[in-house]
């Protein structure tokens, strides 16, 4: 990594109004190819943004990153005013070491395209498993926190299958109730719907608007529902080749796109379907 | 004398080597999956050191015979002082021979549990420890039992080289009741089916009651 592209960049964000997640002129390259181009992001407390794009434009290479699921070239990603990607060594900003980002990234959870819960548990083991081995809750505590948490995404009575006996929307709630069980602050939607059959895509949907009623959560979607990206969120980016070609309200967005890719995009979605 | 009589007046011999043969199979098969884990999980390691260690361990015990290395733990130890009861030389050298053919299968099971498994257990905030420990290893172990199935019937096989170094195991004590009896169809038939019974009717079952266990766990069955 070279120095140079973080200097100037402070080594914590202070103030009344910090973003709960900051990305600060954040690149991602694989070789040859960018596939984030110097990207300045930043997410409010209690925030639900949505992430639109073609693929290929990086939306969920940004999920990842802050996941620390891939590494970044350039920049710094802060998360609750503090760095993640890095931490400070003598008045610099220096590569996080993995206890700096367990520490850090403790506040962030995430659910998955394809779902991936532990096929060798059950669902309230799964749910379980974060509380009990990560954060070293008792066996009944975090049994009564998962419990809770299956009960609010409608899988209360399906606590003791094992994945593999479940629906795809089904094992995509317990995963949701697994992730909230680390009682992160921000949580990432990675494509959730997009392994779902058409009829389940709902339940799914439904428990996500739930979350944005019931918690004030930070929350960051990648989705290609766009009709459900209008309902529920306060933002929506459109990433267009490594950066953020637009973004506002869904109102200014879906309603009155600006810049002629978004058009062409949201033209392109529509006729679709 | 016919084969009744030849079996009644054998029958103690064989059965004491039959013992022998099923301890020496069974330390031989605890040793093998110690050294199959440590090694296979070595081979992952990003340390270019302890990756090399655990190359150069399964390439030389992949890669020569059983026999010299049972000859070597039994005749050549010795001489740097390392000196081993021949009953523990012969179960040490059959376990670290097929550790190494073990420890690809760990590694090649650990590889194939899916990606997004790693990625999940990441996004729990597990440590590398737990994430092998509590997430990919009870998968892993699931994909490769039916391939140790094969190496433990092969192990077993494997055991009867030990008669060379005088453990008085199935093949050590039929091939004694040949030098005095001659009876060589009787001798050599009986330890054939006994090897042939031990693989059929106590490994496979087993190892399929211990699929069959492991996919319940997985609410699979």
């Amino acid at each position: 990594m070279d120095k140079a592209d973080i200097s100037g960049l402070p080594l914590r964000l202070e103030g009344d109004d910090v973003p709960m997640v900051s990305f600060k002129k954040v690149t991602k390259s694989y070789g040859n190819l960018v596939v984030l181009d110097s990207l300045d992001l930043d997410v409010a407390e209690g925030e639900m943004v949505t992430i639109i794009g073609p693929s290929g434009s990086g939306k969920t290479t940004v999920l990842r990153m802050l996941m620390t699921l891939e590494t970044i070239n350039s920049g710094v990603i802060y998360v609750d005013g503090e760095p993640l990607t890095h931490m400070e060594r003598g008045g610099r900003l220096v590569p996080a070491d993995n206890r700096h980002l367990r520490k850090i990234r403790s506040k962030i959870g995430m659910c998955f395209q394809h779902f991936n819960l532990f096929p060798h548990m059950t669902a309230l083991e799964n749910c379980m498993e974060g509380p009990v081995h990560v954060l070293g809750l008792s066996k009944s505590q975090a049994k009564e926190r998962s419990e809770e948490l299956l009960a609010l995404v409608g899988m209360a009575d399906k606590r003791n299958q094992h994945p593999s006996r479940l629906s795809g929307g089904q094992q995509q709630r317990v995963a949701i109730a697994r992730a909230l069980a680390m009682r992160p602050k921000v949580m990432l939607f990675d494509e959730v719907t997009s392994a779902l059959d058409p009829e389940v895509i709902g339940e799914v949907t439904n428990v996500i608007r739930q979350l944005v009623g019931e918690h004030n959560l930070t929350m960051l979607m990648v989705t290609h529902q766009m009709g459900f990206a209008k309902d529920i969120s306060d933002r929506v980016c459109f990433f267009f080749g490594g950066h953020i070609e637009e973004q506002g309200t869904p109102e200014e967005l879906f309603g009155n796109p600006q810049k002629k890719r978004t058009q062409q995009f949201l033209s392109a979605v529509k006729e679709a379907v | 004398m016919s084969y009744l009589e030849f079996l009644s007046q054998y029958g103690d011999r064989i059965a004491s080597g039959t013992l022998i043969t099923i301890a020496l199979t069974a330390l031989a098969a605890l040793l093998a999956m110690a050294i199959a884990l440590a090694a296979g999980l070595m081979r992952m390691a990003r340390n270019v050191a302890v990756r090399g260690v655990a190359t150069v361990y399964i390439e030389i015990f992949r890669g020569t015979s059983l026999l010299v290395q049972l000859y070597w733990i039994f005749f050549v130890l010795p001489l740097f002082g390392i000196t081993l009861e021949k009953f523990t030389a012969g179960f040490v050298a059959v376990g670290m021979n097929l550790g190494a053919y073990g420890a690809e299968l760990v590694r090649g099971a650990v590889q194939s549990v899916p990606r997004g498994q790693w990625e999940a257990a990441l996004a729990l905030n597990m440590s590398p420890a737990k994430r092998m420990r509590r997430v990919i290893l009870p998968q892993a172990v699931l994909i490769m039992l039916p391939s140790w199935g094969n190496l433990l019937i092969e192990l077993l096989k494997g055991t009867a080289l030990v008669a060379l170094i005088s453990v008085t195991d199935l093949m050590f004590q039929v091939k004694q009741i040949n030098g005095t009896t001659f009876m060589s169809a009787e001798a050599f038939g009986t330890a054939l089916v006994i090897y042939y019974v031990l693989a059929r009717f106590m490994i496979t079952p087993f190892m399929r009651w211990l699929e069959r266990f492991m996919m319940r766990k997985m609410g699979r069955a």
